[in-house]
């Protein structure tokens, strides 16, 4: 079976600046997969690059097939590529229910179609209570789940989740989590990076571990944290040396 | 929740349909002309206003240079018609859709522009516009067109004994911004011309075609504004580049929306029933050239109104609950 989403040799350069360094992964059809490594490893840049918010410099990126590397953020939207944003960007003078009704009509360019897609959204994300009320009076925890509400109505094929745990308290994030088992169970592709590694890894079918713009390790979660490599990336060589 | 959201729409519906009807028959009751001249303006800022929120409070692109598009229209209508007789209904026409390609036209650059520069764009353009048309001999140049009176028609849509044709178009004007922007508020166009305006970033990711977004309010703003120069062209039946273009249009265009709300329904209505009397009236009862107390008395309101209410006036019905909202 083909993967959902490749990236072949991706580098990202910003002037001197090498963010991702010949990244090559793959995502399966399926899975949850985690995008992990320590601040400043390139996570977010490979992040947007996926999403389309800009070309990379060098590489291609294949999802579903097609080769959209040229693509901007909306085709690929449109593709199938739902995406939350790490600093969340809610519509913030419109209500829930319209935040999600712009996503929802990607698919349904019927009002009345959008709007109950948008409300069955809602009910999943557990915000069907907050339907009515206006964006920027949402608090922290629930302008995430927006963000993430917004995102699976467009009906993506994958998921990119940015930090959406991060920040939340443990009761927040344990609903968190929950909801992207769910979003999985619904048949979608996830692909988050995350910070908090023991709120990933007990999630995550596998890890990537990113560091200095390069992939550093991949595996399955239990392997990858007791990886040398990985424990010197977040930890500084001696703590390596005692594992 | 639907239900409520169905159920406003059509309330909005109704109670413009109502306030329609009751300005339709306010000429039953006032015959003073100077009365009648401030309504036939209130009605047509209320349309021009109108017409601008779609692309400033709804899309977020503010824009200062919608004089060009009042001017265009009322160029278009009248040179095509001292110079080759078109009727001023398909001059208006013409006008609103020469305006709208033009708005396309320029927006292609400078709708890459964010927040303060494309503000400051689209001022440098009405003022270039201004500038072309002081020159241009061929268009009359700062000496203008009168308009040829030949007698009362509705063909050529001019009437000199009396100003009530020109009062029902004014509030035809008036009623059809409106319901163009009601319409457009619960469609994909609405919907994404509010999200470019919140966060064009985010708009993208969710496969809004932001560029496109802003082209079309562009279009359909300038367009209706077009058609509202092009009326007050017959209207004042002379125009010359500062009558039809001068920076004051825009500014009548955009502050009624500030006042009454921008990016809202009733906003632009609600501001121009306000903000035009009341100038006319500082205007007549101050006198005008020169003594400058009207523009005191409306630049404190102004102040005032942004201190107090920097949403507008509509933000005290706002319309979404603001906290708990529950089934």
């Amino acid at each position: 079976m083909t993967a959902l989403l490749e990236t072949r040799g991706v580098w990202q350069r910003f002037g001197g600046l090498v963010a991702n360094s010949d990244v090559s992964i793959s995502v399966g059809r399926g899975e949850i997969v985690g995008l992990i490594g320590p601040n400043g490893a390139g996570k977010s840049t490979l992040f947007n690059l996926i999403a389309g918010v800009l070309p990379p410099t060098q590489g291609s990126i294949i999802f579903d097939g097609e080769d959209v590397t040229r693509l901007p953020a909306a085709a690929r939207c449109q593709r199938g590529v739902g995406r939350t944003f790490q600093v969340v960007k809610s519509f913030e003078t419109m209500t829930v229910v319209d935040n999600v009704i712009v996503g929802a009509l990607v698919r349904n360019t019927v009002m009345r179609e959008a709007r109950r897609k948008a409300h069955e959204v809602l009910e999943f994300t557990g915000l069907a209570a907050r339907a009515d009320v206006l964006a920027s009076d949402l608090v922290p925890a629930e302008k995430r789940r927006l963000e993430v509400a917004r995102a699976l109505a467009t009906e993506p094929k994958l998921l990119l989740l940015d930090e959406v745990l991060t920040g939340l308290t443990p009761t927040e994030a344990q609903t968190g989590v929950a909801l992207v088992r769910k979003v999985r169970d619904a048949g979608i592709t996830v692909l988050m990076v995350e910070h908090v590694m023991e709120i990933v890894m007990p999630l995550v079918d596998r890890a990537i571990v990113l560091d200095l713009g390069k992939v550093l390790v991949e595996g399955k979660p239990a392997d990858v944290v007791r990886d040398p490599k990985v424990i010197s990336a977040y930890l500084g060589d001696r703590h390596a040396v005692g594992a | 929740m639907d239900k409520n959201f169905a159920a406003r729409r059509r309330r909005d519906l109704i109670i413009a349909a109502a306030l329609a009807v009751i300005a339709a028959l306010t000429p039953l009751f006032v015959k003073d002309v100077v009365v009648q001249n401030i309504l036939i303006l209130t009605l047509m800022y209320a349309g021009l206003s109108q017409s601008w929120n779609i692309l400033s409070g709804y899309c977020g692109q503010i824009s200062l240079g919608h004089a060009l598009y009042f001017g265009l229209g009322a160029y278009t209508t009248e040179l095509l018609f001292t110079k080759f007789g078109v009727l001023p209904w398909f001059g208006m026409l013409a006008g609103g859709v020469v305006s709208a390609l033009i708005a396309m036209g320029l927006g292609y650059p400078f709708f890459r522009l964010r927040g303060h520069y494309f503000v400051i764009a689209t001022i440098v353009i009405a003022e270039i516009g201004l500038l072309l048309f002081h020159n241009w001999e061929w268009a009359g140049a700062a000496m203008g067109i009168t308009i040829p009176i030949r007698g009362d028609s509705w063909l050529k849509f001019q009437f000199a004994r009396s100003k009530l044709p020109y009062f029902y178009f004014a509030l035809l004007l008036a009623c059809v911004a409106w319901f163009v922007t009601w319409w457009l508020e619960d469609s994909k166009w609405g919907f994404w011309w509010r999200a470019v305006k919140d966060n064009p970033d985010a708009a993208e990711s969710l496969g809004v075609d932001v560029f496109n977004s802003k082209m079309g309010a562009a279009a359909v703003s300038a367009f209706l504004v077009a058609v509202g120069g092009s009326f007050y062209a017959q209207f004042v039946s002379y125009i010359d580049p500062e009558s039809v273009m001068g920076f004051q249009f825009s500014l009548l265009m955009a502050l009624p929306a500030v006042l009454g709300g921008i990016g809202t329904l009733w906003g632009p209505v609600l501001g121009a029933a306000i903000l035009i009397p009341l100038t006319e009236i500082t205007r007549f009862k101050f006198g005008g050239s020169g003594s400058g107390v009207d523009l005191i008395i409306y630049g404190t309101l102004i102040v005032l109104i942004s201190l107090a209410l920097p949403r507008g006036l509509m933000s005290l019905f706002s319309r979404p609950k603001k906290t708990g909202a529950t089934r």
